[in-house]
């Protein structure tokens, strides 16, 4: 067990990260990501106040669909990254990084002006769970008449589960097709323990239970950012590759005018998914080097138990970014060939 | 629970050693590969490299963490593991046989003797996990 943003988590269960990455890719892995910080806005001012401190476009939501999106700072770099869940035309629930729900509670309060707007800390209300993975759906149909199937990708709807008041939201951290499902805390281990038996837990094809190492490497190998990794205060979400969650041209939001003029400009650094072509496994923080100057940094590096490769992301001046460009990373003192790539590293047949 | 040979000799980084005459073949516990997990990738240093007792002589690496391991004997490596290259998978499935590090020529074999016996070692870990 590891403290992760307070909150005491399993790094991995009894099967081992390995077999529970494997078993996400190939049939279906249950996480506890209730961690996982919730503010709920609410007011006929949510959606034009949340589009003013997020970076995606929150208009273009309906009721019933989630967002990918970002609160930025007025540099346009990253507070915190966060899934935008339209419950209501007044009702949005952010969906924040459990490390960083304090810090973002206290930004999102102090952005609100005279806005007809109300905010809540929900965090202690909800517990989430993840079930990800190809069996992911026929396993959650087992406890729920909802038909999951009509879900829609990045879509969400209210329902019962095993009894329970839950929203289930088809989104995940794992490049899998899978759910997310929200319910009060209390019933977590309910919902935790049929979701396993559901998922013939045990048996050699069932479910497994994940841990944060396999959620680490599931979500690299899918090239999904991880905050205070790929993305922070200190990099700009055009740097960051995530210019698909910049709308620009949205109307105005915190950080718009920097990162309009930024990418009038152009970056200068750029995050690049990297593989590694000799021995050796990158690790986060460790140097890039090129021609013995250190022109960068990983920000995760791991080995990638589907692919079976040693991959990673790091920032990189944006002369040495393009695919096929010869790096070497600092590995505790030897430097090791790697390889910038094409990402997302995995991406699941549909 | 963790298997705890009793011809062994153990350190507290969670090593063993198994002395042959002058030398020692040197891997680590299965409650240390248990408590790294699946191991990925292990780096090992070359024949003809000489260590201090208790100096750092390579790495084993987990997904998730990077350990380094230690001689608990001072010497000069005569031979590593180079199986492991291909297969650090035995360090976890047989840590006490096949997924040995490296042999060492001791230059002092009686630095053993300040080493843990399988017994101790056992209470040592007990604590550790407690």
């Amino acid at each position: 067990m590891v403290d992760f943003g307070g909150w005491d988590m399993p790094v991995q269960y009894p099967a081992g990260t390995i077999e529970e990455h494997l078993r996400t890719r190939t049939r279906s892995g249950l996480f506890d990501v209730s961690h996982m910080g919730e503010i709920d806005v609410r007011g006929s001012d949510a959606i034009p106040f949340v589009n003013r401190i997020t970076s995606n476009d929150v208009t273009k939501l309906v009721d019933g669909q989630a967002q990918y999106s970002a609160l930025t700072t007025p540099i346009g770099t990253v507070i915190d990254d966060l899934l935008v869940y339209r419950l209501a035309a007044d009702h949005l629930l952010l969906v924040v990084n459990a490390g960083t729900t304090d810090k973002d509670w206290e930004w999102i309060s102090s952005k609100k002006s005279n806005e007809s707007v109300q905010l809540q800390n929900v965090s202690a209300d909800y517990c989430q769970l993840a079930l990800q993975g190809p069996d992911a759906l026929p396993i959650l149909q087992q406890l729920t008449d909802l038909k999951l199937a009509d879900i829609k990708y990045y879509h969400f709807t209210h329902g019962v589960v095993d009894g329970v008041e839950s929203i289930v939201s088809r989104t995940g951290y794992t490049g899998e097709d899978g759910f997310e499902v929200y319910a009060a805390p209390d019933k977590a281990v309910q919902l935790w323990k049929k979701m396993l038996d559901a998922g013939k837990f045990g048996s050699e094809t069932g479910v497994l239970p994940c841990g944060l190492a396999a959620r680490n490497t599931l979500r690299l190998e899918a090239s999904m950012a991880l905050y205070e990794h790929e993305i922070d205060e200190t990099t700009t979400l055009l740097e960051a590759n995530l210019g698909w969650i910049t709308k620009l041209d949205k109307g105005n939001f915190i950080g718009r005018e920097a990162l309009a003029k930024q990418k009038e400009a152009g970056i200068k650094k750029k995050l690049v998914g990297f593989e590694v072509t000799e021995r050796g496994i990158a690790r986060d923080n460790q140097d890039v080097i090129l021609d013995g100057e250190t022109i960068g940094r990983v920000t995760s590096g791991s080995p990638a138990p589907y692919l079976k490769k040693n991959i990673g992301f790091a920032y990189v001046p944006i002369e040495f970014s393009t695919v096929g460009q010869e790096i070497k990373i600092d590995v505790r003192g030897r430097l090791v060939g790697a390889q910038i790539v094409k990402t997302p590293f995995y991406k699941r047949a549909r | 629970m963790a298997n705890v040979p009793e011809d062994l000799h153990y350190s507290k980084d969670h090593e063993w050693v198994r002395v042959e005459g002058d030398q020692a073949i040197i891997g680590i516990t299965d409650f240390a590969q248990n408590s790294l997990g699946d191991v990925v990738y292990v780096e090992l240093p070359k024949a003809g490299e000489e260590f201090a007792a208790n100096e750092s002589f390579g790495s084993v690496e987990s997904v998730k963490a990077v350990s380094e391991v230690f001689t608990p004997v001072a010497g000069e490596v005569v031979k590593i593991n180079e199986s492991l290259g291909d297969e650090p998978e035995k360090v976890n499935s047989d840590p006490y046989g096949e997924g040995w590090m490296i042999r060492v020529r001791m230059s002092n074999s009686g630095e053993v003797d300040s080493m843990l016996t399988a017994a101790e070692y056992e209470d040592f870990t007990k604590a550790e996990s407690e």
